[in-house]
């Protein structure tokens, strides 16, 4: 007769905190070489930032005093910081954009309540806080606020609006090429292949020149389009190609069977789209799909050369202001640390739904 | 060309359900289907067998319009089988079809799946959809996991899912392509002995399978297919104890004796 072996605890040197150390950092003596000498970088970097950022640097609002530092003038961002977030707004008026901050955060929040999430009247407060964020920025009209108009906009607030206005209107656009591209219908397939294939072997910065230098030129000359409106659609464009083709990998992804299924219960074409295959092929391109939102984010940067004043323009512009001339590092730490919390946000909401929304074969 | 159609006169004047006349069918040069001439009338059982690659999955594919047919008519119910996407989705409402490899929504919960094609197709309302999908789901003995998704389940509850899901559309007939031949072995008799039931109950059916203990029990009628073309026809009985053909005869004995 066989007795059933008793369960031992493993050996000690393999569990606990020394037991992940000796695996992760000593074992075997090339990672305990290479753990040194991390360390060594690491320390050599941030011991010099440390002493910029701290030690040395003054919060004084006078550059003057600043200068007796040898370290960072936050006193410069003490000072700049509201320019940063939204440009040459006018100073009294900036209450509109942060107010428009405040509803966007406010639906946010709605939406992210479980019982509310399928509620048709959030879907349609979300399409009015679209126009109502615009209305309130912009003024004029029926608002009763003094005009705005979009060359004062700037700034964190103008990137985030390039940004979001390209990934919303984008989004839609490139499912609908995705679907094209992999149809076999006969005059749009080829539409969408070119449209994807043309704008895609294009730098978005020519993009932007032909939307702001070259499109007026076709235009009669009367008709004045606004500068923010061309490049939100140059950028729109743009990233309509690119997200389109990170869509048709997730339609192909999908097994024919899927369709197959949906074809033999007698659903139409959008109903299959809709009900079976978007909600599947979305959940499997979300990392590339994040990572494309999180391009747009950071190439709206490149708005700079048509005129427009986002976020990294600001950094040149205030810094040449004569008082605080020169503090391009303070400049550059503060959007980096801007730039970072937006997309660092993008990412972590992206792992968020990726473990939320069950995928196939899990 | 023979012009003889196939149709189960010993079930003597039951309406017919899917005509099938002149059909033919290819892949590029490939003639994958040859003269099929077939009926298929109310409340009879067909299995369709043959060796892999002699076009019987293709048969019943070409039914619901998964697979376009080049020369012939099919008409099911009546309603004839043209590119018309109104007679492509009024057909596919009536013909109910489970797949070899199941093809449940992944994304979707059990109950989901069961009402997407009422919900959607049909235009039901969500609770009486559920009420139905409900009543399927018990019928095939998964009426507990209805809030689980596919992934959760096995091979064989899973098979038995899509069958409660093309129920659900309350066909006229239902297809079976090969709905045993991805299961392990221990669970091929839980998805035959749904099958059995819906037989008994009086629903029009075509299985293509090898499972011929299956076959040799429900089937009204055998059809032998080899390289596209229908070999042989007749009553399970005259099917398993008398087979005209000598190539029926052989590949009876391959499945049966190995």
């Amino acid at each position: 007769m066989v007795h059933d072996i008793p369960d031992r605890l493993p050996p000690a040197a393999t569990v606990g905190v020394w037991g992940w150390i000796r695996a992760n950092l000593l074992c075997p003596w090339y990672n305990a070489l290479l753990t040194a000498g991390s360390l060594y970088l690491i320390w050599r970097a941030v011991v010099p930032f440390w002493n910029w950022a701290v030690v040395n640097a003054s919060i004084s609002l006078d550059p003057a005093v600043a200068k007796q530092h040898s370290g960072a003038a936050w006193g410069f961002l003490r000072e700049m910081w509201p320019v940063f977030m939204t440009g040459i707004y006018p100073a009294e008026e900036r209450w509109r954009p942060l107010l428009a901050l405040c509803l966007v955060l406010v639906m946010v929040g709605l939406t992210l309540l479980r019982p509310l999430r399928r509620a048709t009247w959030l879907r349609a407060a979300w399409l009015a806080t679209h126009l109502l964020v615009f209305a309130i920025i912009r003024g004029g009209g029926f608002t009763g606020l003094p005009a705005v108009g979009t060359h004062y906009w700037g700034g964190l607030m103008l990137t985030i609006l390039l940004a979001s206005v390209a990934m919303i209107a984008a989004f839609p656009i490139s499912i609908l090429l995705a679907l094209g591209r992999t149809s076999n219908m006969p005059i749009a397939r080829p539409f969408c292949v070119a449209y994807i294939e043309l704008i895609r072997g294009v730098p978005l910065i020519t993009i932007l020149f032909m939307a702001s230098v070259v499109l007026p030129l076709f235009l009669p000359s009367n008709m004045e389009l606004d500068k923010l409106l061309r490049a939100m659609v140059g950028i729109t464009m743009f990233f309509s190609a690119y997200l389109a083709e990170n869509i048709r990998g997730g339609l192909q992804g999908l097994s024919r069977g899927q369709y197959e299924a949906a074809d033999a219960l007698g659903m139409s074409y959008w109903q299959k789209i809709r009900v079976v295959i978007l909600p599947q092929a979305l959940r499997i391109v979300i990392p590339p799909m994040v990572n494309n939102f999180i391009g747009i984010l950071k190439d709206t940067s490149l708005v700079g050369i048509v005129g427009l004043v986002d976020l990294l323009q600001i950094a040149f512009a205030t810094t040449s202001n004569p008082k605080w001339f020169g503090r391009l590092e303070e400049a550059y730490v503060f959007i980096a640390f801007w730039y970072w919390v937006l997309c660092f946000g993008l990412s972590s909401y992206s792992q968020h739904l990726e473990r939320k929304i069950p995928s196939a074969g899990k | 060309m023979h012009t003889q159609t196939y149709t189960a006169t010993h079930l003597g004047d039951a309406p017919v359900v899917i005509d099938i006349k002149g059909l033919n069918k290819w892949y590029g040069q490939f003639h994958v289907l040859k003269d099929i001439n077939m009926q298929v009338r109310k409340q009879e059982k067909v299995v369709i067998c043959g060796p892999s690659g002699s076009g019987k999955s293709t048969l019943i594919r070409t039914i619901n319009r998964l697979e376009e047919h080049q020369e012939g008519v099919i008409t099911v119910e009546g309603t004839p089988l043209t590119n018309d996407v109104r007679h492509i989705e009024r057909i596919r409402r009536e013909v109910g079809m489970v797949f070899q490899q199941f093809n449940l929504f992944p994304h979707l919960t059990i109950l989901e799946n069961v009402t997407a094609g009422p919900i959607h197709v049909r235009k039901m309302p969500r609770k009486e959809a559920e009420a139905i999908a409900y009543t399927y789901l018990e019928r095939v003995g998964i009426g507990e996991q209805a809030r689980k998704f596919p992934g959760q389940l096995s091979g064989g509850q899973q098979q038995r899912v899509a069958i409660a899901r093309a129920l659900a559309m309350q066909p006229k007939v239902m297809l079976f392509d090969e709905p045993t031949s991805a299961l392990d072995p221990e669970m091929i008799k839980e998805v035959l002995d749904v099958m059995r039931e819906l037989a008994d109950q009086g629903m029009t059916m075509i299985c293509v399978t090898h499972e011929m203990g299956f076959a040799r029990e429900v089937a009204d009628t055998m059809v032998f297919m080899d390289k596209g073309q229908i070999v042989e026809y007749a009553t399970a009985e005259e099917f398993f104890t008398a087979p005209r053909e000598e190539r029926c005869r052989m590949f009876l004995d391959q499945i049966l004796n190995h």
